[in-house]
């Protein structure tokens, strides 16, 4: 029997709603407790070992100059190091900071402002340390989640789809909901992940994971402002959890020209 | 009488093979001697040069991988491969006596027997050397219809010539050899540059009476075949084996499309004349 | 012949109250009867169990990008054209098991789909273009030396009824593809929908057997005469239209013309298109494991050549832009097939206009590259 790889869980500024994803994996979760050894994972135990790890599955954004610091470490203890969830990939819904003003954020959220250190932006993973795999969505899926752990098993390299949400509407037979009602969707600009949840009932796509390959958002957003969809509510809709995406961010900053050039 | 065609068959039944033996070539590069596990397909399989067999590792996936050998007295099919994806780690990792599934074999075949008593040229890069063994060795045992038999073979360096061990054997059964590398290595007396060069050098040369076989990087075989044709060959008279996403290997899946072709169904072996205006296409 | 026993191949009359006795029919003898039904605001295709499930009184307006449902004035049960489903769906599943593999003492036991339990459909209501479109997609699975388990076990016991349209759609161009609007091969029967009830025309043995139980009487003159005129109703309605004369080589001969990167410009690479297409055949095989890796199944899903990583190959991606993805689509589809199928791709049904989210119409672009091309 081969060594169980290692995998440790670490949360940054995020809900844990990622993190209970691993532990909704009912089913699954005995065997992968067996497959794996997780020597780190606050949200399920106490056990609390040092590195180094083969897996760090690392969620929320960095928003602190403490976190900022902590995520260096958890970087050099790590081999493979996944992030998982919205904030961790993308900076999360926290992210909205980024297009106000820190001091006045502050001020309006806290007592005491003069006790809170925080950065002035929250920002993904990837811009403090190279990352190895990106998990997306909010929260991430636990299909593409066993996929991962199925990988580290196998000592492969994970594999998820990046086509649109589009495709998974068409696979289960879902009504497109831009066609057939008008309603404004980010699926044809959202990687796939969740299943096509939202248009099965009839409602648009909110983009949870984030932008897909080549995306092209400005096609989109002229289409929905054509239909009747007013700017504003384009730029609200593109500023959800994946606000700080780079291709998100570009078009709502795009289509919203009177806002502060964000940080 | 009633003579009614074979039903078509079902392309997803694959056929157990174990590993029998790895033989490392180059670096990065192994042939996997894989027999069938049942004797009846052992004795039913048979295959022609050029053509593929998908090989299956169940949880990883496919490959497409170019028959590059038959090993007549173990009764194992050769497969010469190259480790870069998951399938082909995985089967790196099998070791001998490891078990897989195959499927095929699949594709066109390289022309070989079509032109009796005509020169044929092999150019082949790298490791698209595989794909043209079997049609080497066939040229080889059927000397004796055939005119003369040179394959010129261009590699990075001496260090990554693929099969060099088989060289001088079949230079003594006949085959003129040129190789040369893009880079040399101290030691190294051999020609240096592109194996285009080797076409334009090549002598004698009966453009007439010739047929030009080549695989290899894309863009190394659309010099070749320029080369051939400043040489006075026509473009009926040089194939090529092409490559792309295979993935049902009969044409259902889409995938392998280049142009109007299925590379995996009409090809991968192709005339030049049939494909050279999407080989020059950009993005097709 | 006689009255009262009219000849098998003669036209049969349908009256509209017995519409459900063809349905309970077909029903009787094992099929899945599947048809037209509304969901989520469109007429899309499911299992129908009675004749009440049809969208009877309902009809579809369509414009590139934009479809919606609207009450007939009348009671017609077949009173639109097509909608975001195709059949596809039931001969090619969106989702499909091609083979399952079981880790064992001796290694690995894969076993092949057989199609053996294919389940037995009655398209209800499939329209020329849709007969057209199955006829293209059974080349494409039913070749000589391969065809596909599932596809193959699936239509051989498919009954088509068919319904003859009564009126066009602005994105219908079948006409002009020369696949409709009316049905004349590939059905068992075909139905034209008249005021009172439906003239029926049995396309073989196997439609005749069931229409034979349903005792009819042979449609009178009139009624064949309505027939006709509702059926020239859908012709005479048609106002797009794809010019086919050269249309092959106009496309393989422009793969840099300006308009595809025009054309990528709008284009959201998203395969809206494609998996609306009652033609389209892309797929991938992915691995489904349990997490020891000791079951495997290999599950084949719809795939898009609008994907990105679709032409992935030797680590890179071949088509590494939406221009040369929607290119490859488009000349696929009209030029292309032809040279690997010996027809167009396109049946002229128009689905992938409307359902395209940002209104991309294939006779538009076309119609740029042959306008400056000529």
């Amino acid at each position: 029997m081969t060594k169980r790889p290692s995998v440790a869980v670490f949360k940054f500024a995020s809900c844990d709603g990622c993190q209970l994803t691993l532990l909704d994996c009912e089913d699954e979760l005995l065997a992968l407790g067996e497959k794996l050894d997780i020597p780190y994972f606050l949200e399920a135990t106490d056990r609390r070992e040092p590195g180094p790890y083969d897996v760090a599955l690392v969620e929320g954004s960095i928003t602190t100059p403490h976190d900022a610091r902590r995520i260096l470490e958890v970087r050099q203890q790590t081999k493979f190091l996944v992030t998982i969830g919205a904030c961790a990939t993308a900076g999360g819904i926290q992210a909205l900071r980024n297009w106000a003003d820190h001091a006045d954020v502050l001020n309006a959220v806290y007592a005491s402002p003069q006790y809170i250190a925080s950065l002035a932006t929250s920002t993904a993973i990837a811009d403090h340390v190279p990352v190895d795999f990106e998990l997306r969505g909010c929260p991430i899926d636990k299909r593409q989640l066993l996929e991962v752990v199925r990988a580290l098993i196998a000592g492969r390299r994970p594999k998820t789809p990046s086509h649109s949400v589009c495709l998974d509407c068409k696979r289960r037979g879902t009504v497109c909901v831009v066609v057939a009602r008008g309603v404004p969707c980010l699926g044809p600009v959202t990687q796939s992940g969740c299943g096509a949840i939202c248009p099965a009932y009839d409602r648009g796509c909110y983009g949870c994971f984030g932008p897909s390959v080549q995306p092209n958002l400005i096609s989109l957003t002229t289409q929905f402002q054509r239909q009747g969809t007013a700017r504003p509510d384009l730029v609200r809709g593109l500023r959800l959890f994946n606000a700080y995406a780079p291709e998100f961010r570009r078009e709502c900053d795009r289509l919203d020209p009177a806002t502060e050039e964000p940080r | 009488m009633n003579f009614s065609a074979p039903p078509p068959l079902n392309p997803w039944t694959t056929h157990s093979v174990e590993v029998v033996d790895v033989v490392p070539e180059i670096l990065g590069v192994a042939t996997y001697q894989l027999r069938f596990t049942d004797p009846l397909v052992r004795a039913a399989y048979s295959c022609v040069p050029g053509q593929f067999n998908m090989l299956y590792l169940p949880g990883v996936g496919e490959a497409a991988v170019s028959v590059s050998g038959h090993d007549v007295a173990g009764d194992a099919w050769l497969h010469t491969v190259r480790t870069a994806g998951g399938v082909t780690q995985t089967l790196a990792g099998l070791g001998i006596g490891g078990n897989l599934a195959l499927r095929g074999p699949f594709g066109t075949s390289w022309p070989v027997e079509r032109f009796p008593g005509s020169d044929i040229v092999f150019v082949a890069g790298g490791i698209g050397l595989a794909p043209l063994r079997p049609a080497v060795e066939w040229a080889l045992d059927h000397g004796d219809r055939l005119g003369r038999i040179t394959l010129l073979y261009g590699a990075r360096s001496p260090g990554t010539v693929l099969f060099a061990s088989q060289f001088d054997a079949w230079r003594d059964r006949g085959l003129c050899i040129d190789v040369t590398v893009d880079r040399s290595d101290p030691g190294w007396l051999g020609r240096v540059g592109v194996v285009t060069l080797l076409v334009d050098r090549l002598r004698p040369l009966a453009p007439e009476n010739t047929i030009l076989l080549t695989c290899g990087p894309e863009v190394m075989m659309r010099y070749v075949a320029r080369a051939a044709l400043d040489r006075g060959l026509s473009a009926e008279q040089i194939w090529v084996s092409l490559e792309r996403n295979m993935q049902c290997a009969v044409g259902f899946c889409g995938h392998c499309q280049l142009g109007p072709a299925f590379i995996c169904k009409d090809g991968p072996v192709f005339p030049y004349d049939r494909m050279a205006p999407y080989l020059n296409t950009e993005d097709l | 012949m006689t009255s009262g026993s009219p000849g098998l191949d003669q036209p049969l009359f349908l009256p509209r109250e017995r519409l459900g006795a063809l349905i309970s029919e077909l029903q009787s003898r094992g099929y899945i009867v599947v048809g037209p039904v509304i969901r989520q605001a469109a007429i899309v295709y499911d299992e129908l169990y009675t004749v009440d499930d049809l969208p009877r009184g309902w009809t579809d307006l369509q414009e590139a990008g934009t479809y919606r449902l609207e009450r007939r004035a009348d009671e017609q049960y077949f009173g639109y054209v097509v909608g975001p489903h195709s059949w596809k769906q039931f001969l090619f599943p969106p989702v499909a098991t091609v083979a399952t593999a079981v880790a064992t003492e001796a290694g690995w036991n894969v076993t092949a789909a057989d199609g053996r339990d294919a389940p037995q459909f009655a398209f209800f209501g499939m329209r020329a273009c849709e007969l057209a479109a199955v006829a293209v997609q059974d080349r494409v699975f039913i070749q000589k030396d391969y065809a596909d388990p599932i596809y193959k076990a699936r239509r051989d016991k498919a009954f088509f009824v068919a319904v003859n349209c009564t009126q066009a759609a602005p994105t219908c161009f079948c006409a002009s593809m020369n696949t409709g609007p009316r049905c004349t091969v590939g059905f068992d029967l075909a139905l034209t929908e008249i005021d009172d009830g439906f003239v029926v025309e049995i396309g073989g043995e196997r439609g005749r057997n069931v229409i034979v139980a349903l005792g009819l009487a042979a449609a009178t003159n009139d009624a064949l005469r309505d027939a006709e005129a509702a059926r020239r109703r859908a012709a005479d309605g048609q106002t797009r239209s794809m010019p086919t004369e050269g249309l092959r080589d106009l496309l393989v001969g422009n793969p840099n013309h300006p308009r595809w990167t025009e054309v990528a410009e709008r284009c959201l690479s998203c395969t809206n298109c494609t998996q609306v297409c009652p033609t389209c055949f892309c797929s991938s095989v992915r691995e489904v494991t349990d997490l020891d890796v000791r079951q495997v199944e290999r599950r084949r899903e719809w795939d898009s050549c609008f994907n990105f990583d679709f032409s992935y190959m030797n680590g890179g991606v071949v088509r590494n832009s939406v221009r040369s993805r929607y290119r490859q689509w488009l000349t696929h589809k009209l030029a292309t097939w032809h040279d690997q199928f010996g027809e167009s791709g396109c049946v002229g049904c128009g689905r992938c206009i409307t359902w395209c989210p940002v209104e991309i119409d294939l006779t538009a672009e076309v119609a740029a590259i042959r306008g400056d091309v000529s």
